[in-house]
Parts: C-alpha cells; structure tokens; sequence
C-alpha cells in the first residue's frame, strides 16, 4: 500500500473517532472545546519546523518556514493556555468566600 | 538515533491528542486534557526539532516569538473578547498551512496526489486566514457586524471558489504555469473574504465553528503533503471538532449550512420588519421587579448576546447571590446559539464564578419551565420568540427555543422595542404576564440587586 494511502485511512479513522468523542462533549465546554482543538491542530508547528530546517532549503522557503512558526507556535502557547484559564473557571460548588460578604 | 524514535514520539503525541479531546467531555476531567495535550505537543515539537538538519536559530528565534505574543495574549485577552481571539487564532493556524503548502510548491514542484492535498491546503489555509480575519473585524466591532449584500453576491462567491477550484485541478492534471499558483492564492484569498461579508453577527457561532473545521482540514491535509500522519490524526480531530460544532449551531437555528453561508438572513428578514405595529407591553421599575423576584421560589434566568455586551455577568452573579441566600433557586438556560461563538455564555458565567450545574441545556430545562415562578430574560430575543412553534411564515419557524412565555411570570430585561436579529417581533413582549425592563442590562440587573438588598 502505498503512503498516500495510509494516510487516507489514518484520516479517515481519525475523523470518525473525533466525531464520536466530540459528540459527548457537554455543552458547556464547546467554546473551550474549540480553542483546545485549535490548539491541537496548532501542530502545524511540527510542518513548519520541518520545511525551515531542510538542509537544502531555498531562501524563499527558508523564511516562508519562519513565518508559520511564529504563526501556528502563537498558536501552541495561546491556545493551550486560555483553554485551561477558561477550565479553571468551570466550578460545581460555590466558592468559599462567598459566605463572607456579608 | 532520532530517526528511528522519532515515529514512536509522534504515535504518543497522536494518543495524547486524542486523550485531550476524549477528556473534554466533562469539566472534572477536562484540565487532564489539557495537560496531556500539551505533553503531546512538547513530545512532537522536541522531537521534530532532534531531527531536522540546519537553519536552528531561525527556528528558535520563530518559537520565540510566537511564545512572546501567545502567553500574553492568552493571559490578557478578556473572556468577553474570546470570540474575537477564536477567529484571530483560527487566521494564524491556517495562515501557517498555506505558508507552508506555497513553500513546498515552490520547493518540490508537486504533482498528481501530493498536488491535489497541497491544492486543498492552500486553498482551505488562505481563505480560512482572510474569513476568519473578517470575522474577528466583525466580532471586534471594526466592521458592521450586519450582513453587507450586493445584487449578484452567491455568483460571485461561488465562482471565485469555482475558479480557484479549476486551476488546481490544471495544476494536478497538467504542467502548471507560472501565472497560476499566484492567481490560485489571490482567489482563495478574495473568496474568504467573499463567504463572510454577507454573513450576520447572530450567525457567527456557526461561522467561527466552520473555520475551525476548515483549518484542522488545512492542517491534515499538510499531512499528506509532508507524508506526516500526526498531522493527520491532529488536523483531522480538528476538523471533525469544527463540523459537529457547525452542525449543532445551524440545528439549533433550524437552517442548513448553505442557508447560514448563501441566505444572508438578516437582510431577507427585514422585509418582515415592516409589518411590526405599535403594540402596548407592561413596563416596570427595577423596584416592581425585586419585588417579583423577592417572592419567587424558583427562577429561570435566559442570557443573550446582550448580556454579554453590556458585560453584565458579574452583575447578574450577584443577584443569582442573593435569591439562592433567600432559599430561591436560580438556574440559567442557555440556547446553544446564545452569543456569538458556541458555548460563549458557559464561559463568561463561569467567570462570574457562577457553579456549572446551574448552567442547563434546552432540553434539560425546558420541561421545567410551567413549573416556574420567574423567567428573567437578559439581552435574548430570537431564542425565546413563541412565533417559533407557531407562525409558518415567520423565518424562524420550527427553530427550537427556550420555553420561557411559559413560567408564571415572565421579565425581559431589553434596550427598547427594537426587533431582534431576524427582524420580527416577538409574541413574548405582549404576553399579559410579561413584564418588560428597559434599559442596559448591566444597570438595571445592579438596580434590582440595590432593591433587594435594600429590603434588609
């Protein structure tokens, strides 16, 4: 078999299964969930540190590569860290120093 | 040494991936998630990083400085601008696929399969950064959030992307031309711009879900084109994320996909805005409505995009307070259309450190509606409008909505008259148990606090 077609498979074996895990997403978490899988796909990194670091690479390609890196490792940082400064804020108790303001 | 472990690193950073996304479903698990979404990524990026062969600084110095505009930006956005900052970052994950896919055309000179993914990428990446970057103008009020329309709009739009379309396929089929790959990338380019203009600010919930499907699709398909499945796996998770969001928004507004990108619904509607009459509601003071709340054993609070503008969430936190201290029990019922991007409402209560479990679905909490005292509307119109189970004609008929006409009594705290998004009156206003509160919502949900307060 040939790579391309592997690759169709994982694709397609990994859409199902995103599909069925992101069904038994509550509600609550879509909008964390879409920053988180933005993040996720944020692994555009890996692409762009592989083009930048060919040995042979034009200059074109060269600062092309640099471009993404800096655009999708924004995306890496800023993506997962709002996503857990969003998560921490889901609570199921009140707070105990809500007691207190009276 | 690194080539041979650098497939099994990537197969680890695919399952935490795929952990990350299967322990979202539950916000006691869901900073697990997080954490094993991050070790995949530093696993992967570690790794790739080991392995390639020159230009290091350059690639320090690109993580470097995504790192110094990412923490901060993460740290000082505001959760009421989460929106905006969603479509920003879905403009800087594709903008860095179609980088990379014009690099490769360069570099490699594809042909045949790898031309068709590196086709898709390209394509998926540029319109999805030029889309996303006017849904951001949009979102951040730098730009009309109303649908701009021309005669001939759906031609246009439809064959730029037709246009675009055809020369990749000359391109996979044939010698490609010089001219081509150019004019390739300025039509992708134009065509974002085209699918979002006409697209309202009510319906960008479904937009913004639409571009993150697009740009995990730009990522996967860099995967093909680099012969990297972890790419793959990553941008396929993504796009299956983005569509089942897409799917859910346009089921709760009861409309197809083509209808959210080719209607441009607030513009069709208008014609029905015509016909609204002058109409007498019941008006009343933020004392008539403490007065209500005071006495109510149970309460139902439905916010909107207008509570979210007038950034009242904090405000209305503290009446949630006092009426749960009263022995009232408070909820909130959230349409899944509420704001402007999915989920928008779950977050800014959740900021206001309001308890997750009192934040319920449509379908949760909709039978419990006839058994309640209160129904406090804040900055929602649409997602509570009778007419929708009820009047054929009216183009939102058969759109699920909040059961709120049918509490015992029902407040709507409002601007004005003015019509909601779909531009038709709402049967709500007129109800003889609906008392309506104008004003912003911020001072008046503070005036009913000061009120109840007071009583003490």
């Amino acid at each position: 078999m040939q790579s391309y077609e592997i690759g169709l498979y994982v694709f397609m074996l990994a859409a199902f299964l995103g599909f069925e895990l992101v069904k038994k997403v509550s509600p609550l978490l879509h909008t964390p969930l879409m920053s988180l899988s933005n993040a996720i796909s944020a692994i555009a990194v890996v692409g762009a540190i592989l083009v930048t670091g060919q040995k042979d690479a034009s200059e074109m390609t060269k600062w092309l590569g640099f471009a993404a890196v800096i655009c999708a490792s924004l995306n890496v940082f800023a993506g997962y860290l709002i996503t857990d400064r969003m998560l921490k804020m889901f609570k199921k108790r009140e707070p105990a120093q809500t007691g207190n303001d009276k | 040494m690194i080539e041979t472990i650098l497939p099994v690193i990537y197969l680890l950073a695919s399952a935490g991936f795929i952990l990350a996304v299967k322990w979202m479903n539950h916000p006691a698990t869901a900073r697990r998630g997080v954490i094993i979404g991050e070790i995949g990524m530093v696993l992967a990026v570690v790794g790739t990083i080991l392995g390639v062969e020159a230009n290091y600084s350059l690639i320090f110095l690109g993580l470097g400085i995504g790192a110094a505009i990412g923490i901060p930006l993460a740290y000082k956005t505001p959760m009421t601008a989460v929106p905006q900052l969603t479509a920003l970052s879905h403009a800087f994950g594709a903008v860095a696929s179609a980088l990379i896919g014009t690099a490769e055309f360069y570099e490699k000179a594809p042909t045949g399969f790898t031309m068709a993914a590196l086709g898709t990428e390209t394509f998926l990446g540029f319109l999805t950064t030029t889309a996303s970057i006017i849904a951001f103008a949009k979102l951040q009020e730098l730009m009309p959030g109303r649908p701009l329309t021309y005669p001939g709009q759906n031609f246009m739009s439809l064959g730029t992307a037709a246009a675009a379309v055809i020369l990749v396929a000359m391109m996979v089929f044939g010698t490609p031309a010089p001219w081509m790959f150019p004019v390739f990338i300025a039509l992708s380019l134009a065509f974002g711009i085209l699918l979002v203009i006409p697209i309202g600010g009510a319906d960008m919930p479904t937009v913004i879900a639409l571009l993150n499907s697009y740009a995990g699709v730009a990522a996967a398909a860099m995967g093909f084109v680099l012969d990297n499945r972890l790419l793959i796996i990553a941008g396929a998770l993504n796009g299956a994320a983005g569509l089942i969001l897409s799917i859910i928004m346009c089921k709760a507004m009861n409309r197809s996909f083509f209808n959210v990108l080719f209607g441009a619904f607030g513009q069709v509607a208008a014609g029905a805005a015509g016909k609204v009459e002058a109409r007498p509601v019941r008006s009343a003071s933020p004392e008539d409505a403490a007065s209500i709340l005071e006495n109510a054993q149970s309460v139902i609070i439905i916010p909107g995009y207008g509570m979210a503008v007038a950034q009242a969430q904090h405000k209305v936190r503290e009446l949630y307070d006092i009426l749960t201290k009263k022995g009232c029990e408070v909820r909130f019922a959230i349409h899944p259309v509420a704001g402007r991007m999915p989920g928008h409402m779950n977050v800014l209560l959740a900021e206001a450190d309001i308890p997750y479990d009192k934040l319920l679905e449509m379908d949760e909490i909709n039978g419990d509606f006839p058994n309640t005292d209160v129904a406090l509307v804040i900055g929602a119109n649409d997602v509570v409008n009778p007419l929708a189970r009820t009047d054929k004609i009216s183009p939102i008929y058969g759109t699920p909505i909040l059961d709120a006409d049918k509490a015992r009594t029902v407040m709507v705290i409002k601007r004005s008259m003015g019509v909601g998004f779909a531009g038709i009156d709402n049967e709500l206003y007129y109800m003889p148990k609906t008392q309506m509160l104008f004003g912003d919502a911020k001072g008046f949900v503070a005036g009913i606090v000061k009120e109840l307060q007071g009583g003490h």
